[in-house]
């Protein structure tokens, strides 16, 4: 596969993982801020967090000033100027379709084209009232963009970039989302179990499609300790960071070729780690600083996968280059 | 509006029709089953018609307008309908036109046998601008340089076909001719159940087909790359849609290097070899190093690798001398030295400007006449004298006298029309055809072609960045 379409199919799954993500992250943030509010600072600090979680905090700050709620929802979600905002991804997102029209179906490029031509007709009408419908809507879309994408795609190297994009994007995501609500929700860790914590929990939970789940399996209160269990340390929940590098790790075993050794080395570790470790361990170390270095890492292993698969620099041809097919047929059928 | 008359509706043939009123048999299917349909569904038909196309993203930029800008080539869901045999006798005459002109371009670029013989003037090829030199004594695999060429034809009677251009850079449109039936099918399937409109969907095959015919000899299983000057091009769709279609890599020319007279694209595997780059860039652009070196959308080396046959380019370097709009005047002579025969698709008449008795014909009669530069293509730049405004003429007047040279003019045709879905209903329209003609180790056509049509009443100009639209071509079986 072409290094550029590779490029184009990463970052295509990637940023339509952002507004998923983006969505959701407001989602909550309005469903929060319909809880009773203790003051004025919490609810500086409920809007300050998700522009703190899209990276969008200093070009809020630039526009805006003072963090208040329209204005948040607004950069986040509907801001050409603001680049992660989930207007943004989706252009971006399709801008990378269409350069790589040829290598996705046709199916895969009637959503992602209706997404963004619907969404143009949208904008207009869309204000805080109907915001609910609108993050449903980019949630919907999104999976039905995976679904069709794995329903009507080869498996071959183009899906895996997609996933690699997908998967790559989740595990930063979730991080983020866990770190930044660990710090609103906890100035200390004995401080739990009030009404107001249980539905900042259960919130969280719900962003990222995680309250069934965790009710199914701990059939409990909600603890931080297991929320992060949750999160982190769960193979078999979707959105954990064990499971998104389980699949980075698994489809990267299964991109073609002997490119890329060093990205298979580190999602490997980092894959084992999540494996093996404890929450405990975690919180011991510090839940932050984990997550800290977990971004790192997974940003490391982005930069390895860009220089190993996407990026088109380096004409030399190494000693040998690979044969072509017409040639590896010859030396198969050769005596 | 009477002066529109006189080149519009009024005496020209009409496809449907023809020029008594009767509807002609291969339309009984249409008249029947399509135009029957009250006015309010056949325009819901166009708008479901536009929704798909939009769906698909089947859009073109126009030069010029807004960068993000995409537009819609307006479609239109009355087909225009061939018999059988008049098909027959088109194809017969496209190939051997096409034969004829890829026959002159290799004789130029070796013996230049036809100039010895005094058929075509030394100074029209070796003067003009588009002969590269470059390309003298090149040798090409089947000796094609136009694998793939677009014949513009228009009908003025019954049995009176004209070409009027021949394009043989890089031609475009045939997207089109495939997404036109597609939507056709899906909208009016009942259409197509009695099976007696010949298919087109095969010809991304017949491409492909004829791009691995193309491949330097020595190559077995050569590797075909469809090369893109990128996703901002007009044609860019088209460009993604053809090479989808046939399974090979889209590239840009940032995705392509040269070493040792070889060209690789960068994969995630590593460098791999490319045999056959069906190019969409124009000559100038395609390689920094042997022209335009200011070019960002080409290859460095690519022309030097091509001329040591390391890589075959489909259309080849050079073509532009046999689809010149002053060699084109030859080209009947052509078909009689190189194959011995009459062609069988005729020239429009056309007046020289560098002559000066044509010359003075024609400034005396602007107000008939079509008037085009010879270097000019898209209609931009060309004078259609009997709908132009007096100023018009008197301007255009003035640049032709700067440089006669630079024009050709023709009679102004009574291009055929079409029944067309307009605001006030079904209407005829003027319409022209672009046939794809294809050659490797032999030629060969997908039954059909592009119609385009021009949607403004009484207009000539059918092209794409001046308002026109286009219709589904149906070839019927016998």
């Amino acid at each position: 596969m072409l290094s550029r379409t590779a490029d184009h199919l990463f970052w295509m799954a990637r940023y339509i993982e952002r507004a998923e993500n983006t969505a959701r992250i407001l989602d909550v943030a309005h469903r929060t801020a319909m809880l009773p509010d203790e003051d004025e600072g919490a609810v500086a600090r409920l809007w300050f967090a998700p522009l703190n979680i899209c990276g969008s905090a200093e070009g809020y700050e630039k526009k805006y000033g003072l963090v208040e709620a329209g204005n948040v929802t607004r950069y986040i979600a509907l801001d050409p100027d603001n680049p992660s905002s989930i207007y943004s991804s989706l252009m971006q997102a399709r801008e990378s379709a269409r350069a790589v029209r040829g290598a996705i179906t046709t199916e895969m490029w009637e959503i992602i084209n209706s997404m963004w031509l619907d969404l143009k007709r949208m904008l207009p009408s869309l204000d805080q009232a109907n915001l609910d419908g609108f993050f449903d809507w980019v949630k919907e879309r999104s999976h039905l963009f995976r679904g069709v994408t794995l329903g009507t795609i080869l498996k071959d190297d183009a899906l895996y970039f997609i996933r690699l994009g997908t998967f790559l994007e989740r595990a930063d995501n979730t991080a983020r989302i866990l770190d930044v609500k660990y710090h609103i929700l906890l100035p200390s860790v004995a401080d739990v179990g009030g009404a107001a914590d249980y539905y900042q929990w259960g919130a969280l939970l719900n962003s990222v499609s995680a309250q069934e789940a965790y009710r199914k399996i701990y059939r409990d209160s909600i603890t931080p300790m297991r929320v992060a269990e949750l999160l982190i340390l769960r193979a078999d929940m979707p959105r954990s960071l064990h499971a998104c590098l389980n699949e980075v790790d698994s489809t990267l075993e299964v991109i073609n070729g002997s490119t890329g050794r060093e990205a298979r080395r580190l999602a490997g570790e980092l894959h084992a780690a999540l494996h093996f470790t404890r929450i405990e361990d975690v919180f011991a170390h510090g839940l932050h600083e984990y997550l800290t270095d977990f971004l790192a890492r997974t940003h490391q292993l982005s930069n390895e996968i860009h220089d190993a698969y996407l990026s088109l620099k380096d004409d030399k041809i190494p000693g040998g280059i690979r044969p072509d097919r017409f040639q590896l047929q010859l030396q198969s059928t050769s005596p | 509006m009477v002066k529109m008359n006189q080149v519009g509706s009024v005496n020209a043939f009409d496809e449907m029709h023809g020029f008594d009123g009767v509807t002609r048999s291969q339309y009984l299917d249409v008249a029947k089953h399509l135009l029957s349909l009250p006015v309010d569904s056949l325009g819901q038909k166009q708008r479901d018609a536009e929704l798909l196309f939009r769906r698909m993203g089947i859009t073109f930029a126009v030069y010029g307008a807004a960068a993000e800008e995409e537009r819609l080539i307006p479609f239109d869901v009355v087909p225009r309908v061939f018999g059988a045999q008049e098909w027959q006798r088109l194809e017969a005459g496209l190939k051997q036109r096409v034969k004829a002109l890829n026959m002159f371009l290799h004789d130029i670029y070796h013996d230049r046998e036809i100039i010895k013989a005094g058929v075509i003037p030394a100074e029209q090829v070796l003067g003009n601008s588009m002969y590269c030199a470059a390309m003298q004594g090149v040798d090409l695999p089947n000796q094609v340089y136009a694998q793939i060429a677009g014949i513009d034809l228009v009908r003025v009677a019954e049995n009176d076909f004209y070409v009027l251009e021949d394009n043989l850079r890089t031609p475009s449109g045939v997207s089109y001719m495939l997404e036109n039936r597609n939507t056709m099918m899906r909208l009016f399937p009942q259409l197509f159940t009695q099976h007696t409109v010949r298919p087109v969907a095969h010809y991304p095959q017949l491409l492909l087909q004829t791009l691995r015919e193309s491949a330097p000899a020595y190559v077995e299983n050569p590797v075909i790359v469809v090369l893109t000057p990128g996703a901002y091009n007009s044609a860019y769709f088209e460009h993604a849609f053809l090479a989808s279609q046939m399974g090979v890599e889209l590239v840009e020319g940032k995705d392509l290097f040269v070493s040792g007279h070889k060209v690789y694209m960068r994969t995630t595997q590593g460098p791999q070899q490319v045999h056959v780059i069906y190019r969409r860039v124009d000559d100038d652009y395609l390689d920094p190093l042997a022209f335009k070196p200011e070019s960002m959308l080409g290859v460095p080396g690519l022309f030097d690798a091509y001329c040591h046959g390391g890589v075959a380019l489909t259309n080849g370097v050079g073509t532009g001398i046999a689809d010149d709009k002053s060699t084109y005047l030859f080209v009947p002579q052509m078909i009689e030295f190189y194959l011995g025969e009459q062609p069988l698709l005729s020239n429009v008449p056309t007046w020289r400007l560098d002559r000066p008795d044509d010359l003075s014909y024609v400034l005396e009669h602007l107000p008939e006449l079509v008037v085009k530069e010879v270097q000019g293509s898209g209609g931009y730049g060309m004078l259609v004298g009997p709908t132009s405004a007096k100023a018009e003429i008197e301007a255009y007047r003035a640049r032709i006298l700067k440089n006669p040279a630079g024009f050709i003019a023709q009679p102004t045709l009574a291009l055929s029309t079409c029944p067309t879905m307009v605001e006030s209903g079904v209407a005829p329209r003027h319409v022209d055809l672009r046939p794809f003609v294809l050659s490797g180790k032999e030629i060969r056509l997908a039954p059909g072609g592009l119609t385009r049509v021009a949607l403004a009443e009484g207009s000539l100009v059918v092209n794409s960045s001046q308002g026109g639209g286009t219709k589904d071509t149906w070839v019927l079986e016998e």
